[in-house]
């Protein structure tokens, strides 16, 4: 009589057998998971400065349009510097794994100079525009480009900052478990950075450009 | 101003929505309640009567029933909805007797500015409309977001600086109503409510005439001492200079108003209402 | 030196912000000085101020919760008080005073007493829920909890230095921009939003990771208790929404700091641009609050029937149908904007729709009760309020989502009365039927049922006499806002709705002292079981309050109602023969939180007053104390297993007690 109780009571909505939940799943798991939703959160912010984007895109204030002002062979030579930062970071992932330390101090460094080396291109094309007179509160479409290429590239400043503390980490205390479970968030965010510059790239500066 | 003594079409057409959809709604939450206080009575512990049902957790006839009853009242003031916005849309025609009247409607800090440009007439915080004729306003904003409002007459609209936005009305029956600004500008906030004189067809073209007399001219010069930041006891009224003045403005030919007096405190803004009272 | 801030910023000339700013720094003082003579500030810092221990965090949310509802509550008071004097008559606060007023008034209330109610609560009881330790990133969630703290604080710093936005709890430009607000109350509103929405984003990963990653064995998802589910739902709006307001926010800043021309007049700026953004984060937010709240009702509706929860698929597919639709209805606030009939429409219909899945929560609660033995302790009452009330503010807010009806009551006192009918009636009834059904739970003794319920009748029946004239006048014309009006209607209803703020002061009243004579009652009170009120989940399987580690053994899982299953072969488990106890690792206290609160204090407080070099100071700061973090050797210390079973055996041993004493099932 209980017994019949407790079974009905185990399954009152008549689910069926549910598969299995094994338990709490593993830190690294855990950890990486949580960083993939940071990542979308932050996802969704840029979508809030593409929307913004779009819709002063054309809100020049008679200033400049955005084919008078971009320079796609630098925005190419950009993309390059990144694509590439992004394939070093991944053999800097490869070199942690392997616990391998030369290998991991090198495809850092390569991804670091190559990031610094976009943020200098960027640098001098914002340099360059304001001494133009053609700065942020010149108009809103370059209020909405400042700040859409600026997100993405404090971004990237933050992402060097963090690669710069990955490496000390590295370096002071090995390939620990925790340090690798933050290389693998680093390692996920450089990525992320480089999805968000192909959209940037694609939105603002092709369609802009050809515009 | 209660909404349910409506004083135009527009406002009548609302109202009626807004009273029917709340019966609608009635019908099916009065019942709820009832039950919800009946079972919580009836299902109490201490109740001799009540059988205890603790397997009672799965039904699929009552899933039917509390997913149906929502989704039909939702279909049915969806469609009361659809209608609604498409029939009392602010932008669509209000027929009515006689010449459309067109107004030009400019929300000031803190003031309404109402011109008339057929008329070549404008007027501060008071509105002076024929009964039975079609209203036809045009609104923007000198500089904050604000809302024209008339209660009795029907439907709000935004105001916003360097945009128009269209609002049809129709003022059915003569006497004095009330307007108001519907969202928040600043300290002068409370003071944007303004007369609506609703006169006789007859009486209107006099009352033009006796404004068009006026000696204050409005021209770009006191419009832009009238946007200021202050607020108006008075009831100024103006013969218009420039029959594009609202273009001037809604284009920003006329930059927007300058806010508040820069004071020596940066911290703390001084307030421009001060002497409101 | 010190950017704009000088003596000047300080408002001598105005007594009441002046006073009760004083007032405030006294009793922070006094309370401090007490902390530090009676010796307990080791005990303050090692056990709560550097605890990563969610059931901690949980407590101190909520205490953060219930200072700031007081706070929120005063300024609620005053402006009934002078909506109540203030006819034909500037009444007692001028313009600028009170228009600080309300925009504190709705900041505090959404983001520092709703928010971390609800994210505390949902601390506290979820893990344990789940049947684990902890949440998924414990330090963080000390992080998130002080940077929400440092939002409060910015918040009410600006009562005494400088003053806070005059512009309403959206702050909507251009009347934000610094044109028309060259002051900084509009920096510390968006500052202190800004910071303290890292931190809820913080939570809301942290959550969403630990329900979706950490749950014991067999506990499936349509095992979770509906609590778990309505707290997935609501950080995964948090996960999605709260990056909007941060880039709204930071784009209004960029506006104000740096003149762009995102919502400015000049130069193609676009104000409409920041009412779409805006509220697509803010209509999700009203889920965000109000959905853990009908987790919590889920829970007491089927505790206190003493059933299942009824139709528990339906209640799982209904909130998840109202997380996704919560993002597709913003424009609802604004349909006297003048976009097109068929948005309005269309968008209308949608927010409609979400009146379905909510209706259905009402019935399946309803039916939970039929057919239940209900039991009406304090959790109960506020359940059964809410039923009632939700309805009504249901009611309205169908009628505001019909366009032509919202042409002629949006911005009203009806709307006003609408949102606080649910947000009261909704929100604020389920924190409160939460705070009295998990108290026993997170302190190991029940609150006074009979405070409780003179609390419960004061604020339900305080919240009718409040809020209902308030519809009335919305009826009548009257729009929100007004510091004074000529309007002779309006002033009965005025004054009756002050009347009914006496009420909910009372009840608020009440609720002080229900806990001060429930602490002095304690030993009376006393839960020694874990399970005062006959649960059904897991967090009643465990003593109150739980051991630090929460299990001494991850729950084995096999149906829903967890506990509730466990209770019917209770004899036959407590038994069996005692398991071997296993060292338990929980993560080590850290100091992290609190010091980087300190620093986006600081940060935040230079930002709004340019001191540029102090902003730099801080931000080092910060970036220093999470390295400082990141080095540390050790981030988990040892329960030893003899410790473990100590504890564990103490728990058994009275709940067999109560077992024999019941004599079985």
């Amino acid at each position: 009589m209980a017994m019949t109780a407790t079974v009905e009571h185990a399954d009152p909505h008549h689910l069926g057998r549910a598969v299995e939940h094994a338990g709490p799943a593993p830190k690294h798991i855990v950890t990486a998971y949580g960083f993939w939703i940071f990542l979308l959160s932050d996802i969704v912010m840029f979508s809030c400065f593409f929307a913004a984007y779009a819709v002063l895109v054309h809100q020049v204030a008679d200033g400049p349009k955005g084919a008078e002002i971009f320079d796609l062979r630098n925005v190419a030579v950009e993309t390059i510097c990144l694509l590439l930062s992004s394939f070093a970071c991944g053999m800097a992932s490869i070199a942690a794994d392997l616990r391998n330390r030369l290998w991991f101090y090198l495809s850092m460094t390569v991804t670091c100079v190559l990031g610094l080396a976009f943020l200098a291109m960027e640098f001098r094309e914002f340099a360059d525009l304001v001494s133009r007179g053609y700065g942020p509160s010149r108009s809103a479409f370059l209020t909405a480009f400042f700040s859409l290429v600026g997100c993405h590239g404090l971004h990237v400043s933050a992402g060097v900052l963090w690669l710069l503390t990955m490496m000390a980490q590295v370096f002071a205390k090995g390939f620990r478990a925790d340090i690798m479970r933050r290389m693998t968030c680093f390692a996920l965010f450089w990525h992320a950075l480089d999805i968000i510059w192909v959209a940037v790239f694609s939105v603002v500066y092709l369609l802009g450009g050809a515009a | 101003m209660n909404l349910l003594d409506p004083q135009g079409p527009v406002a009548a057409a609302n109202a009626t929505i807004l009273v029917d959809s709340v019966f609608i709604m009635l019908v099916i939450v009065v019942p709820t309640i009832i039950a919800i206080l009946a079972f919580a009575w009836w299902f109490r512990a201490s109740s001799q009567q009540a059988r205890y049902q603790p397997n009672f957790v799965y039904s699929g006839r009552v899933e039917m029933v509390v997913w149906s009853i929502p989704a039909l009242t939702v279909i049915l003031l969806g469609g009361v909805a659809w209608i609604g916005s498409h029939k009392l849309d602010p932008a669509a025609p209000v027929p009515g007797t006689g010449a459309p009247i067109r107004i030009q409607a400019v929300s000031l800090d803190w003031k309404w500015l109402f011109i008339y440009p057929d008329q070549r007439i404008a007027t501060v915080n008071t509105l002076t409309v024929p009964a039975g004729a079609e209203l036809k306003f045009q609104l923007t904003s000198s500089s904050v977001m604000n809302v024209f409002y008339i209660p009795q007459l029907g439907s709000m609209i935004y105001t916003m600086n360097g945009m128009v936005t269209k609002l049809n009305l129709r003022a059915d029956n003569e006497g004095k109503l009330l307007g108001l600004s519907a969202h928040f500008s600043g300290d002068g906030f409370p003071d944007m409510m303004f007369d609506v004189n609703v006169v006789s067809p007859v009486a209107f073209p006099d009352w033009v005439a006796a404004t068009a007399r006026s000696d204050s001219v409005l021209d770009q010069e006191t419009y832009t001492k009238l946007m200021e930041q202050s607020v108006e006891k008075g009831r100024p009224t103006y013969r218009l200079e420039d029959p594009r003045l609202f273009d001037l403005i809604a284009t920003q030919h006329i930059p927007p108003g300058p806010g508040p007096q820069i004071s020596s405190n940066a911290g703390r803004q001084g307030s421009g209402a001060q002497d409101a009272r | 030196m010190l950017g704009k801030l000088d003596w000047s910023a300080i408002p001598f000339g105005q007594p009441i912000p002046l006073v009760a700013g004083a007032v405030v720094l006294v009793a922070i003082l006094a309370v401090l000085a007490w902390v530090v003579i009676r010796g307990h500030l080791p005990y303050l810092w090692s056990e709560w101020i550097t605890s990563v221990d969610h059931k901690r965090i949980g407590v101190m949310y909520i205490l953060l919760a219930s200072v700031m509802l007081l706070r929120g509550g005063s300024d609620a008071i005053m402006m009934r008080i002078q909506q109540a004097i203030a006819y034909q008559s500037a009444g007692y606060l001028p313009p600028e005073h009170y228009n600080q007023i309300f925009s504190a008034h709705g900041t505090i209330m959404i983001f520092f007493v709703a928010m971390p109610f609800v994210i505390g609560l949902m601390n506290l009881v979820v893990p344990l829920q789940l049947g684990v330790r902890d949440v998924a990133f414990p330090t963080l969630n000390s992080v998130g909890f002080w940077l929400t703290a440092t939002g409060a604080l910015l918040v009410n710093l600006s009562l005494v230095i400088g003053e806070f936005a005059r512009t309403g709890w959206l702050a909507f430009p251009p009347l934000s921009g610094l044109t028309y607000s060259p002051g900084v109350g509009v920096d510390y509103y968006a500052w202190a939003l800004q910071i303290s929405g890292v931190g809820t984003l913080v939570a809301g990963i942290n959550l969403v990771t630990t329900v979706l990653k950490l749950r014991t064995k067999g506990m499936s998802y349509l095992r979770m208790p509906m609590f778990c589910w309505t707290t997935l739902a609501s950080n995964l709006l948090i996960v999605a929404a709260f990056p909007i307001l941060t880039a709204t926010l930071a784009m209004l800043l960029l506006d104000r700091y740096l003149g762009f021309h995102f919502f400015t007049n000049e130069a193609g700026g676009n104000v409409m641009m920041f009412m779409n953004l805006i509220w697509a984060w803010g209509h999700p937010e009203v889920y965000i609050l109000v959905l853990p709240a009908f987790g919590i009702y889920s829970e007491v509706v089927s505790t206190f029937s003493g059933k299942p929860l009824f139709g528990y698929r339906s209640m799982v597919l209904a909130t998840m149908a109202i997380c996704v639709v919560s993002f597709m209805v913003w424009l609802h606030h604004f349909f006297t904007m003048g976009a097109g009939p068929d948005v309005n429409a269309i968008f209308g219909i949608a927010s409609m729709i979400i009146a379905i899945p909510t209706g259905v929560k009402i019935y399946n609660w309803l039916f939970t009760m039929y057919g239940g033995r209900i039991r009406f302790a304090t959790p109960m009452l506020w359940s059964i309020g809410f039923m009632v009330t939700f309805i009504i503010g249901g009611l309205t807010g169908v009628l505001l989502a019909v366009p032509p009806a919202d042409f002629q009551l949006h911005n009203s006192m009806f709307l006003v009365a609408h949102f606080h009918n649910v947000i009261i009636g909704g929100v604020l009834f389920g924190a409160f039927a939460g705070f009295e059904y998990w108290f026993p739970k997170a302190f190991g003794f029940r609150l006074s049922e009979r405070w409780g319920k003179v609390a419960f009748w004061f604020t339900f029946t305080g919240f009718f006499v409040t809020f209902m004239p308030l519809y009335i006048v919305g009826m009548l014309g009257m729009t929100r806002r007004m510091q004074h009006y000529d309007v002779a209607a309006w002033r009965p209803w005025m004054i009756v709705a002050a009347f009914g703020m006496l009420l909910l002061c009372i009840g608020v009243i009440s609720q002080i002292v229900q806990l001060v004579v429930s602490i002095r009652n304690r030993e009376a009170l006393r839960d020694r079981t874990g399970d005062p009120w006959d649960g059904r989940s897991l967090e009643w399987a465990t003593s109150s309050p739980p051991p630090v580690f929460n299990f001494a053994f991850y729950p084995d899982v096999r149906g829903e109602d967890a506990y509730w299953a466990m209770k019917q072969h209770a004899k036959e488990q407590l038994e069996r023969r005692e398991p071997e106890y296993r060292d338990i690792e929980m993560p080590r206290n850290s100091p992290t939180g609190f010091i980087c609160a300190f620093f986006a204090t600081v940060m935040g407080f230079s930002l709004i007053w340019h001191i540029w070099w102090l902003v730099i100071v801080g931000g080092l700061g910060a970036f220093t104390t999470f390295v400082v973090f990141a080095w540390r050797d050790h981030d988990e210390y040892v329960i030893p297993a003899a410790e473990v079973a100590k504890i564990d055996r103490a728990n058994i041993e009275e709940r067999r007690n109560l077992v024999s004493m019941a004599g079985g099932v």
